[in-house]
């Protein structure tokens, strides 16, 4: 009897390890697991011209800080725009509703992000509120094309901000 | 020549098949196992907590292999600061399972197979037939539920030691910096990850176990069979792991 009881403390004990290490492996090796009953958040709408290679999941900041994730990327076929859904924390619930959202890169090989510049207005974002200032991404072979375009031409009030060579 | 091939390859369809029938005969004895859950316990511990030295031994050597190439490669590139990413993306959805399963068959299928095997050349499976006690029931069902159980839990413990010793190399050998290799990890790595590695493991278990109290159960009974039954487990583990290991990544890809 003795034996037998050993051998269950070992077994139980393999057990309780496997799924500690379970548990490290969903939630301190991913940034999902860490909520559980997930924060409370409030839902806000932006479109963008073009959205690059922004990927649903991308962190959404203001001033480098994360206040948020990009939840859902739909396609508006009304004005051929992309529809991108945030989540935002209710911590951060005091953003003006003239606040503008760019699409940046982290890094030169990183991931895109969407950074949240604050407006000046009195009224804040309410959930399911949308942002209408925007500005699309950066996308490197098109600014490349426009500085092309307009050296060839080299006329340089064709409006872009690819950069005009002089 | 033809001919030799052909009938090997018959030989291995047959063989196949009969492992597939030898599963379900097993599955459907698993239900009335599961009443007499300290023979599964026993098992758990055969399988499981025996092999724990060599899988966190494994593990925490090839986190180490991997701090030191991950960071020689991605230095070239200026972002050592990704090896938390790639280290922990690489042991838990490939090297976790994968070197688990092959341990797995070396450490605990090996034992299960010979062990099975000397009590059919010893007659003690023929013995519990006498006794009206179903010798699959007795002695098949509660070897493949453990091992099913133990392997899961194996791949997640060589994973976690494993990111450990990358994270011991990188950091403290190679002083990468410890804050963005866990924030850089936790950004990139998700839980489809997480998850991929777990059907992997299960999966692995199931076959890792199946082959091995097949090539047991099915052994000649003669001291030659059980040491052709043992070499078995081994070889066609090894490769049937890899073979599904590319059948699931390809689908986890999609």
């Amino acid at each position: 009897m003795r034996k037998s009881r050993a051998l269950n403390l070992g077994t139980g004990l393999f057990v309780l390890l496997g799924f500690a290490a379970l548990f490290f492996l969903t939630t301190q090796t991913t940034s999902h697991g860490l909520s559980f009953g997930s924060e409370p958040y409030y839902v806000v709408t932006a479109k963008f011209r073009d959205i690059g290679d922004l990927k649903v999941g991308a962190p959404v900041s203001m001033a480098g800080v994360q206040v948020g994730r990009v939840a859902a990327i739909g396609f508006d076929s009304q004005d051929f725009k992309a529809v991108v859904t945030m989540r935002i924390d209710d911590k951060f619930n005091q953003i003006p509703t003239d606040s503008s959202a760019n699409i940046y890169t982290q890094g030169l090989l990183g991931g895109q992000y969407i950074g949240l510049s604050p407006g000046g207005a009195e009224t804040y974002l309410k959930n399911h509120g949308e942002i209408t200032f925007t500005n699309s991404a950066l996308v490197l072979e098109k600014l490349i094309g426009q500085f092309l375009a307009n050296f060839n031409k080299s006329s340089s009030t064709s409006g872009s901000s690819g950069g005009s060579p002089k | 020549m033809i001919r030799d091939f052909l009938d090997s390859l018959s030989e291995s369809i047959e063989r196949l098949g009969d492992t597939v029938r030898f599963l379900a005969r097993i599955l459907a004895q698993v239900p009335s196992a599961l009443l007499r859950p300290q023979l599964i316990f026993d098992q758990i511990y055969n399988a499981g907590a025996l092999s724990l030295v060599i899988i966190m031994l494994s593990g925490l050597f090839v986190g180490m292999v991997l701090g030191l190439q991950g960071y020689d490669l991605l230095q070239r590139f200026g972002s050592e600061d990704a090896l938390g990413t790639a280290a922990a993306i690489g042991l838990v959805r490939e090297l976790g399972p994968v070197v688990t399963a092959l341990l797995f068959a070396g450490r605990a299928g090996t034992a299960l197979a010979s062990e099975i095997g000397l009590m059919r050349a010893t007659d003690q499976l023929s013995a519990m037939e006498m006794m009206a006690v179903d010798p699959v029931r007795r002695v098949v069902v509660p070897r493949f539920v453990g091992g099913v159980i133990a392997m899961p839990l194996l791949a997640a413990i060589f994973s976690m030691i494993g990111i450990y010793g990358a994270q011991l190399v990188g950091v403290q050998v190679m002083h990468v910096d410890a804050g963005s290799f866990w924030s850089q990890m936790q950004a990139s790595v998700e839980l489809r990850d997480v998850n991929e590695g777990i059907v992997k493991s299960v999966v692995f278990g199931i076959a890792c176990s199946l082959i091995a109290v097949y090539q047991g159960y099915h052994s000649e009974p003669t001291a030659e069979g059980v040491g052709t039954a043992t070499t078995r487990t081994v070889v066609t583990s090894a490769v049937i792991v890899l073979f599904l290991d590319y059948l699931i990544t390809a689908f986890f890809l999609k």
